[in-house]
């Protein structure tokens, strides 16, 4: 009768053992997992899903990299050799979450192959093919959204008022996803700056321009939609264009309702404290 | 030569996955490519991991069909060639264990007094469900954000980086503290493979009549619980966590373990 009872309370005391180490671990794990998925500043391949969703589906296989690595434009014609591919798989020490596919422009930017080696293989959907199948059910790769580039105006020198449209030129959407915009410069008073503007409804995103660029530190780069996009929301709405009025359909009146105070509004006057 | 058999054909089958999928990225080979998680064999066939695909679904994320098909047919394989059979057969973390407890019997580590035993065989189921419900709060494959085995894998295909850290750990880990401290107590890919090998078709059988009892088996065993018929019942070795790896079979003076087809129905 002792027996058995000593044996239940030692079941019962190394089950509560482990439900806390396990609970202990939990907790580890989990915060652990979930710093390392915080990276806001990666460039995924094309076609990739929101990237909190691409997190939880890619599922590592690397098959996006290996198909960009052994793409059949990426002979290089002198040597004949395969050139590096533009996908990499996170490392530790990358900073991004282990093992998943993403590139840096200034590196290796995306070349826009037409036939996207990198998509169709991804075997889980973290690389969604149908997002980039244009009106004809083809693969378009200027579907494509991996980032937008940003210009820094004040290390273009562009803006200087040097003469450079090396990203323009170096963008496979050429005066479409970078236009020139000319201005007059008042400086000299006689000549034009030719300035680069970005589209975002057109930049795929590639890096090109980001790796043509000349300043030591370019100062036009790509960087997700999450960081260099802003959004103006629902309070403003651009009166002029039928499209942007469709946000209004459904729009239902916001009201706040601030409870009335009691207290006279001299009071404060009187108490020692003013603020 | 006769006593390692088993075990250089392990290593030749390990090293020459690894080069597969070596090929298929560094020369563009179409046999093996991907990784463990997923894969893709001879350009058509998907394969993908059974518990690396439980815990993208645990996530929410629907997965696309070719990974639930692979994971299927991995865990069918696994089925038939023993659940573990990966562990010792395909997986290269196996090589590093190995090599952590050869070492741990050259410099005398292996007696008892030496050995931290203070975790439990069973803590890698516990590990394997929590891994599971991490990924369903955190919302990523959680075991995917540490594993050795597919840090070590992209590391021989991608290069490694500072993920050769986490091979080290396990290698002093397994040397220094614990005796098969990664492989038998704490990986949960082990332990989901594991489950597959409880009722899987190729075993080891050991014959009892031929045993002469000198118990070399169990001391190469790197999960010996299994072998508790030793000197005792002529049986099948059943618990899922034997890997298949045929170290009892290789070192067996008296042919009395081999491999044989699991029969099922009588004790």
């Amino acid at each position: 009768m002792a027996n058995s009872d000593n044996n239940r309370r030692k079941f019962f005391a190394t089950t509560l053992q482990s439900v806390g180490l396990t609970a202990l671990g939990g907790l580890l794990w989990s915060g652990y997992s979930d710093e390392v998925k915080a990276s806001p500043l990666v460039l995924r391949p094309p076609g990739a899903i929101k990237e909190e969703d691409f997190l939880a589906a890619c599922i590592k296989c690397g098959l996006c990299a290996e198909a960009c690595q052994n793409r059949d434009t990426n002979i290089d014609k002198v040597t004949g050799k395969a050139r590096p591919g533009t996908l990499l798989m996170a490392k530790g020490g990358d900073h991004k979450l282990i093992g998943t596919p993403y590139f840096i422009p200034t590196e290796v930017p995306c070349y826009m192959c037409e036939d996207i080696p990198c998509v169709p293989v991804c075997p889980s959907g973290a690389l969604d093919m149908p997002s980039l199948l244009n009106e004809k059910e083809e693969l378009d790769i200027n579907k494509s959204r991996m980032g937008l580039a940003v210009v820094h105006k004040e290390s273009c020198i562009a803006f200087w008022g040097i003469q450079c449209d090396a990203c323009y030129r170096a963008c496979p959407l050429l005066d479409e996803a970078i236009t020139l915009e000319y201005a007059k410069n008042e400086r000299t008073g006689k000549h034009a700056f030719l300035l680069p503007i970005v589209h975002d409804d057109v930049c795929t995103g590639c890096g090109l321009c980001e790796m043509a660029c000349v300043t030591e530190k370019p100062a036009i780069f790509v960087l997700p939609h999450e960081v260099s996009q802003g959004k103006a929301g629902s309070h403003y709405v651009k009166g002029w264009d039928k499209a942007d009025e469709k946000r209004l359909e459904n729009a239902q009146a916001e009201i706040t309702t601030t409870e009335r105070s009691e207290k006279s509004s001299e009071d404060y006057l009187n108490t020692e404290e003013l603020y | 030569m006769n006593n390692i058999k088993y075990l250089l054909l392990r290593r030749v089958t390990q090293i020459g996955i690894l080069v597969l999928y070596f090929g298929a990225n560094a020369w563009g080979w179409n046999i093996l490519a991907g990784t463990f998680g997923s894969s893709v064999l001879f350009g058509v066939i998907p394969l993908a991991d059974p518990y690396t695909t439980l815990q993208v679904l645990a996530t929410g994320f629907v997965l696309g069909t070719d990974v639930l098909l692979g994971a299927l047919i991995m865990t069918l394989f696994y089925f038939v060639v023993g659940g573990r059979a990966f562990c010792s057969w395909v997986c290269p973390i196996n090589m590093v264990t190995d090599l952590a407890n050869w070492l741990r019997r050259k410099l005398n580590l292996d007696k008892e007094e030496v050995n931290y035993r203070f975790i439990k065989r069973k803590a890698r189921y516990w590990i394997m469900v929590l891994g599971l419900i991490v990924s369903a709060v955190v919302g990523i494959a959680a075991f995917e954000v540490l594993s050795p085995i597919t840090i070590m894998q992209r590391g021989i295909i991608f290069g490694f980086g500072a993920g050769i850290a986490v091979i080290i750990a396990i290698f002093l880990f397994d040397l220094f503290g614990v005796k098969n401290g990664w492989c038998g107590h704490l990986c949960p890919l082990g332990a989901s493979y594991s489950l597959i090998g409880k009722a899987s078709l190729i075993r080891v059988k050991h014959d009892h009549e031929a045993c002469t009892a000198c118990m070399k088996c169990k001391v190469v065993c790197p999960e010996n619980q299994v072998l508790h018929m030793i000197d005792k019942k002529s049986i099948s070795v059943t618990d899922g966590e034997c890997t298949n790896c045929g170290r009892c079979i290789d070192v067996c003076d008296d042919d009395a373990l081999k491999f044989s087809i699991r029969s099922f129905g009588k004790k």
